[in-house]
């Protein structure tokens, strides 16, 4: 008994928890200031910069990270490659907890949260771009949910209801893909309403393909990135055959995002082919967006083919890594850097140190909420009772 | 009078002409890159 408590006693004073400590006790003074102040009293934004990080980082680059979900599903259920089938509980609840923090997130920017359910029942129209992102997220989020309930019963130890939920699988897996499709590029057709707010290499008529291309580059790269860190942390949680297939998934996944990202720097010189603005390519914003697209996205494009060729498993560990930078990295351009482009260096934006709190806030409840259902479901191994039965 | 006067038509007929000869250079270039990504996984 002695024994268990001090090995409590032990697994509480760690340095997560002493560090995570401090950040939620942080980000719950800043969520008092926020609800009671008023936006003002936490953020730098203005007329000018209605969205700030909330938006850019919480929201896009959130939704774009949290993308692994559907795109593991899609790898496993629709095109039959069984053998990534390890990977798919971790990437939902990934997805799931990514897709819970961006709703969370958005609370604190839109503010009173007991409006949630407003677009679906009192609103101006359906046509709006961002009512299709919010039903999607919405419906999205509970079609993760339901997903992800499996684990959650079978550790539950209810067994009828965990097998009534594996039976609506497939059918929750094809909506899935759906409404990630829809909202994915809904979250980039946001800026077709600013075509002079944008700057123009980063604005065009195909931002919702982008943001729809990238996303899958932020799925696999965060399958990857996360199965890295898993295996870093919750080995001793993994089973032989999630062990066993790390590589695996890591070469498979690796060589896909390659190949995505090959696509998606063609359609990106396509976009500035239409729009024939090889001529701003050389401006201080051209070269940034040559860094993104070449030092972000082609780096991680190069890293990704060699480490699939070469089968080197450790250079694709390394560059899932970068390519999530690099999906950050594009968001942030869009919404923030390439946003009010044309403004004077005074009336732009730059987060105050509260809003990055809360962010590191949000992504911190993250990694708490993960690791806790890590250490205690049936996430990284195969519950005994229902091991081949899929 | 000599002086050439462009029209929105030769403009968007120069930009389609660079955008199809980009389109049939990425075919070939993913094609090649996929051959690339994927030529030792016949050994």
């Amino acid at each position: 008994m002695s024994q268990e408590a001090t090995t409590t006693e032990k697994s509480l004073v760690s340095p997560f928890n002493i560090i995570a400590g401090i950040i939620v006790l942080i980000g719950l003074y800043l969520t008092v200031r926020r609800f009671t102040g008023g936006l003002g009293a936490v953020t730098n934004l203005s007329d000018n910069n209605a969205w700030g990080i909330w938006i850019g980082f919480d929201l896009l680059t959130g939704v774009a990270l949290a993308a692994g979900g559907y795109v593991t599903a899609a790898a496993v259920y629709i095109f039959g490659m069984k053998k990534y089938h390890s990977a798919l509980r971790p990437a939902v609840l990934t997805g799931f907890l990514g897709y819970a923090l961006v709703v969370l997130a958005l609370h604190y920017d839109v503010g009173r949260p007991w409006r949630l359910p407003y677009p679906f029942v009192v609103q101006a129209g359906t046509s709006s771009v961002l009512f299709e992102v919010g039903a999607c997220v919405a419906l999205y989020l509970t079609v993760l949910f339901l997903e992800f309930s499996p684990a959650a019963l079978e550790w539950l130890g209810l067994k009828k209801a965990r097998n009534l939920a594996v039976k609506f699988t497939l059918v929750l897996v094809v909506f899935g893909i759906i409404l990630s499709t829809l909202h994915q590029s809904s979250l980039g057709a946001l800026f077709l309403i600013a075509p002079s707010k944008v700057h123009p290499l980063w604005y065009s008529s195909f931002i919702p393909v982008y943001f729809f291309v990238s996303s899958i580059i932020a799925g696999l790269s965060m399958v990857i990135f996360e199965s890295t860190l898993s295996h870093r942390f919750f080995a001793d949680k993994m089973d032989e055959a999630h062990l066993r297939e790390k590589d695996d998934i890591a070469l498979g996944f690796g060589k896909a995002a390659s190949y995505v990202i090959a696509g998606y720097i063609a359609i990106q010189l396509l976009g500035i082919g239409a729009d024939d603005e090889w001529r701003l390519l050389g401006t201080g914003y051209g070269l940034w967006y040559l860094v993104e697209l070449f030092g972000f996205f082609g780096v991680a494009c190069l890293g990704f083919a060699i480490g699939a060729r070469e089968k080197k498993v450790q250079l694709i560990r390394w560059t899932s890594a970068w390519a999530v930078l690099a999906v950050i990295v594009n968001r942030f351009n869009v919404s923030l850097v390439a946003f009010n482009y044309h403004l004077p260096a005074s009336d732009r934006y730059f987060p105050s140190w509260m809003e990055i709190g809360i962010s590191v806030f949000l992504v911190t409840l993250g990694l708490i909420a993960f690791r806790f259902i890590v250490s205690r479901m049936p996430i990284l191994y195969e519950h005994p009772e229902y091991e081949d039965v899929h | 009078m000599d002086t050439v006067f462009y029209t929105l038509q030769d403009f968007l007929t120069h930009t389609k002409a660079v955008i199809y000869i980009l389109i049939v250079l990425a075919l070939f270039a993913l094609a090649g890159f996929w051959s690339f990504l994927t030529a030792r996984d016949q050994d």
